[in-house]
């Protein structure tokens, strides 16, 4: 018998599984979540996505896709007639995908430092880290999200942020995303936020508080 | 193809450096979809005021400029040249949407897995660096030997009857593989180890609009010796 329906293989505490969430739920997609330990993972996860084992891995009608920006670009393609996520134009298309591809490979990668140090070490990396998020708020100027009036494939893609940001903040002890420095992206924080699908799939903060807490404890002591 | 005076105003122009396995992928791409462009050779050395003005975010290449308007990362100048001209010469994505997210899938992972795994090839400080990051290119090649099973469904290329994303993507990077062997002795692209790859490979580079701008061996090595022993690399 065909395996039909939606599936989405994921870990709670993941900003690239929630992508793909949002993502379903604009279009307004039933699924089945299946949560996943990344430290055991399941048979079903390996032999869906056997090349890099990795989270998130949506599963429609039995054919696997991972990868969450392309799983994104999939969804908007494979649910045609729902929310438009992909900005219609292909100039508009190719900046979105620029700016997915900065945040993801320069954003996150200037993010993760700051988890990772303290002191002037850490008060370094915070202001590479903003430097980073002064260039993709560029990308918001008049505009109320990344996508124009309404949520798109970028604000999908670096949404994350809008949650997780605080999160380290709180752990941390320090500011990232203030008014001062990035304006833009505060007011966007709050809007994104507001979204009626973004609220619906977002992991328990003070989960992610206790978990970050913990991870961060680790780092220092290793 | 670059016949045109480049400092002429036109639709489409193209900044790149000949070694840069991205800048051919764009260049494959434009020349498979029988696209005409003006093409600009830059200096990484010192980088030109319009390289720097289109792309002030990474100040690299590939750029395309459309009208003026340019584009920069080459995966999205591959998917954003197949969108833009949809009618010009072959579709470079299929229609299907999970097909799409396949190709998607494998041509990130030349850039995230190969290209990575191949970097110490390139500026590896010791032969036995060189050594066994040439063997773990071998051992990502074998996944790629598996991606041409299930994409080309029997086929001649990655994208079916015609070159597709993945071939373009891949295919920038045949020139430096193939210069791999002399740069450390392991033959990447092994017909007795991936034999369908290897197949595909003097395909792929046999074909009109890859051919011309698949850089020779000799110069790729060159090229590689002059950088190592700027960087004071044996």
């Amino acid at each position: 018998m065909a395996e039909k329906g939606v599936k989405v293989f994921g870990m709670w505490a993941s900003p690239m599984v929630i992508r793909v969430e949002w993502a379903l739920r604009l279009k307004g997609v039933e699924y089945e979540y299946v949560d996943e330990d990344l430290a055991n993972k399941s048979a079903d996860l390996l032999r869906y996505n056997p090349v890099t084992k990795k989270v998130p891995v949506l599963v429609h009608d039995g054919k696997p896709i991972a990868e969450s920006t392309i799983i994104v670009e999939y969804i908007d393609e494979a649910w045609k007639g729902g929310y438009p996520i992909m900005p219609a134009d292909p100039y508009e298309r190719a900046r979105a995908r620029f700016w997915a591809r900065f945040a993801e490979e320069k954003c996150n990668a200037a993010l993760y430092p700051i988890f990772t140090t303290t002191g002037e070490a850490q008060r370094k990396a915070v202001h590479e880290a903003q430097q980073c998020l002064k260039t993709l708020e560029t990308a918001l100027e008049g505009k109320k999200f990344f996508g124009g009036d309404a949520v798109g494939y970028l604000d999908i893609v670096v949404g994350w942020y809008a949650h997780w940001l605080p999160v380290v903040e709180e752990v941390i002890g320090a500011s990232i995303v203030t008014d001062e420095e990035l304006p833009l992206m505060k007011a966007w924080f709050d809007r994104f936020l507001a979204v009626d699908v973004v609220k619906a799939a977002l992991p328990d903060r003070d989960r992610l508080v206790a978990a970050n807490k913990a991870r961060r404890e680790q780092l220092l002591s290793a | 193809m670059a016949g045109r005076d480049a400092d002429k105003d036109q639709e489409l122009k193209l900044l790149g450096v000949w070694s840069s396995p991205f800048v051919i992928r764009a260049r494959v791409a434009l020349n498979l979809k029988g696209l005409s462009y003006g093409y600009v050779e830059d200096d990484l050395d010192s980088k030109s005021e319009l390289l720097l003005a289109s792309n002030p975010v990474h100040r690299k290449v590939p750029v395309l400029l459309h009208d003026g308007r340019p584009v920069c990362e080459s995966r999205v100048i591959v998917e954003y040249v197949d969108e833009a001209f949809p009618t010009s010469g072959p579709r470079l994505l299929p229609a299907d949407p999970y097909r799409r997210a396949v190709a998607r899938f494998w041509a990130a992972y030349v850039d995230d897995k190969l290209f990575t795994t191949w970097i110490p090839v390139y500026i590896g400080r010791t032969s036995e660096d060189r050594l066994e990051a040439a063997r773990q290119v071998v051992a990502v090649l074998e996944k790629f030997e598996q991606a041409f099973e299930e994409c080309s469904g029997g086929k001649a290329f990655f994208g079916g009857d015609a070159a597709g994303l993945v071939d373009v993507v891949l295919g920038g990077f045949l020139g430096w593989l193939r210069a791999s062997q002399m740069m450390c002795g392991v033959r990447v692209i092994d017909p007795a180890k991936t034999p369908l790859l290897a197949a595909w490979a003097d395909r792929f580079a046999a074909l009109d609009g890859v051919r011309e701008v698949i850089p020779d061996v000799q110069r790729l090595l060159e090229y590689n010796k002059m950088r190592r022993a700027r960087h004071g690399l044996p």
